[in-house]
């Protein structure tokens, strides 16, 4: 009877996240192309030896990894800074703190869009014009650089996010001990060191996860910023497999990659996860 | 890069700036001020010079080197609105409002329910909810196309609501979990001692602690589903098209003219940027799952 209530909320959730799963993997083992009309019919794994095949696949699964915990590592290192610069009294933060908050809320096309004309444009764009002091010239970055400079856009995003969670971290930290410490004659580095990192740890841990399970999703960067190019020198797998099924309408292939993308996020979740639940879930459960 | 790190928890935990601060002066503090200043206006810029150039002629906005000083104009606001931004916005505004209500109907009662004492197997629900979330969206985007596809349901923001209250469903049950442990089992006892029936309590004892978490909870389902584009893309055109595929419709059909596509991200943003200023300490919370308090 106490489980009532929580049946509405589950069913839905398995039927409209798990049944599309267990059909993807049914479309994996079949050759369907959508532009062929009658073209449906098992191959079972011919599919999978395809992709394993496709370098390209493994080009851009190693660009995913690559995007996913180069901007994730970059945004909380930035984050931490800029959390520790915030944990202090000083005039304006709450202004300061609104500042810094608003690259997260903006709508991720928009600040894509705004990244590859206003910033990042070679002749018009404000990042060249900001450098041209130190000798940079019409630079053009999108096109030299297309995986960083979609880096450089989700980083911008997530920074605010890690930010955040740092500071509320910091905020929710012990003062005595701290000042205990520097009463027996802590150094800034030693407290740092001994009693910030270790406490903020959970805190690290969850924007990791957090972090990265939304920015392993990343489409609307790429999408806009340089559509996967040059080649695929910028493509995500979430971007590579909009293009198989939706500009190449090839539905087995396009399904076969995404079992192979749920199977590696499984094996990397299964171990965040668990971090997750022993930093929160696990305490809160056991009241 | 060093010294702010070395520098940051020195001062970060030195509160009132009158006491012992070793071997640092009055300056460091400026400094760090100072420097933090400049990294908060350096990250918030991209976005005022969003809006600078929406306010810009063309000419100003695609001028080397750029320019700063220029005669407002409101030319490209009423472009935009000419290309017919109108049923976008109205889409958006459906799909995010419905969906966040459906979240909210559906995750409460849940959330409830997996707060009450140790209920057997919370903890493998509560782990299905989440890893739900792990799940790369393009690994369904195929199956979810083709079914919608096959029922008549393309460009329908019914679609929509459906597959973002799907989204936001999991991140909701955890935080309004941790809002409902928060509530002290004592009142809850009283409350039937007292006689209360179990609506009763809930809306008048349970509900008034748990208003600022419903709150917090909305809010991030309103910045996802507001945000959200790889479904809209995919699963809608003219009909039933968001915020963010307004966008890249326009700049398609408009070409990368800086001034005009800046007034439409403007507009596309801006309604999530002011919920967002106007609720910052719910964001943490959201964000966090309610691990934040």
């Amino acid at each position: 009877m106490r489980r009532a209530p929580l049946l509405p909320a589950l069913i839905f959730t398995i039927i409209v996240t798990q049944i599309p799963f267990l059909l993807t993997i049914f479309y994996s083992l079949q050759s369907w192309n959508l532009v062929r009309p009658g073209s449906q019919q098992w191959v079972w794994f011919d599919n999978y030896v395809s992709v394993f095949q496709d370098s390209q696949f493994r080009g851009v699964a190693l660009n995913t990894v690559i995007m996913t915990l180069g901007s994730v590592l970059i945004a909380l290192v930035l984050g931490l800074v800029l959390a520790l610069l915030l944990n202090r009294h000083f005039i304006g933060r709450g202004v300061v703190r609104t500042l810094l908050v608003t690259p997260f809320l903006i709508t991720p096309v928009a600040a894509a869009l705004l990244w590859k004309t206003t910033l990042l444009d070679p002749t018009y764009g404000l990042i060249n014009f900001v450098l041209s002091p130190f000798g940079v010239g019409e630079e053009a970055w999108i096109s030299d650089f297309p995986l960083a400079s979609v880096m450089v856009a989700l980083i911008w995003q997530w920074t605010p996010f890690m930010m955040l969670l740092l500071l509320a971290g910091l905020q929710s930290m012990p003062t005595d001990q701290i000042e205990a410490a520097r009463m027996d004659g802590a150094g800034a580095w030693a407290i740092f060191r001994e009693l910030t990192l270790p406490h903020l740890r959970r805190f690290i841990e969850l924007g990791t996860v957090l972090g990265a399970i939304y920015l392993v999703n990343t489409f609307d960067a790429v999408y806009m910023i340089t559509q996967g190019g040059p080649g695929t020198a910028s493509a995500n797998l979430p971007f590579y497999i909009y293009q198989r099924a939706f500009l190449g309408f090839d539905i087995g292939q396009s399904a076969a990659m995404g079992v192979v993308v749920v199977v590696m996020t499984i094996i990397v979740a299964t171990f965040a996860l668990r971090l997750v639940f022993r930093s929160f879930g696990a305490a809160e459960g056991s009241n | 890069m060093a010294t702010t790190t070395e520098r940051g928890p020195a001062t970060a935990t030195s509160e009132p700036a009158d006491q012992e601060i070793r071997r640092s002066t009055r300056t460091g503090p400026v400094l760090l001020t100072t420097l933090t200043w400049i990294l908060a206006i350096g990250f918030f810029f991209p976005v005022l010079w969003m809006v600078l150039t929406a306010f810009k002629t063309e000419g100003d906005a695609q001028s080397s080197p750029p320019t700063f000083v220029f005669t407002p104009t409101f030319e490209q606001f009423a472009t935009v609105f000419d290309a017919g931004i109108g049923p976008y916005l109205a889409n958006s505004l459906g799909a995010t409002v419905i969906s966040t209500l459906l979240v909210l109907l559906l995750a409460t009662p849940a959330a409830f329910a997996l707060s009450m004492r140790p209920v057997e197997k919370t903890q493998d629900v509560l782990f299905f909810f989440i890893s739900t979330k792990m799940l790369p969206v393009v690994a369904a985007i195929v199956p979810i196309y083709v079914v919608v596809n096959n029922v008549g349901l393309l460009d329908n923001i019914w679609t929509l609501i459906v597959l973002y209250t799907a989204m936001n469903l999991p991140i909701a049950v955890w935080m309004m979990r941790s809002f409902f442990l928060e509530v002290p089992s004592e009142l809850l006892e009283a409350a039937s001692m007292d006689g209360a029936s179990l609506g009763r309590t809930l809306r008048e004892v349970v509900l008034p602690i748990i208003s600022p978490g419903i709150f917090a909870t909305a809010l991030i389902c309103v910045i996802f589903s507001w945000n959200e584009f790889f479904f809209a893309v995919n699963l809608t055109s003219a009909n039933a098209g968001t915020m963010p595929t307004f966008l890249v419709q326009f700049v398609t059909s408009q070409g990368l003219y800086f001034a005009q596509l800046s007034a439409a991200a403007t507009l596309a943003a801006l309604p999530v940027i002011i919920a967002g200023w106007v609720a910052q300490n719910k964001l943490v919370q959201g964000l966090s799952f309610g691990a934040v308090k």
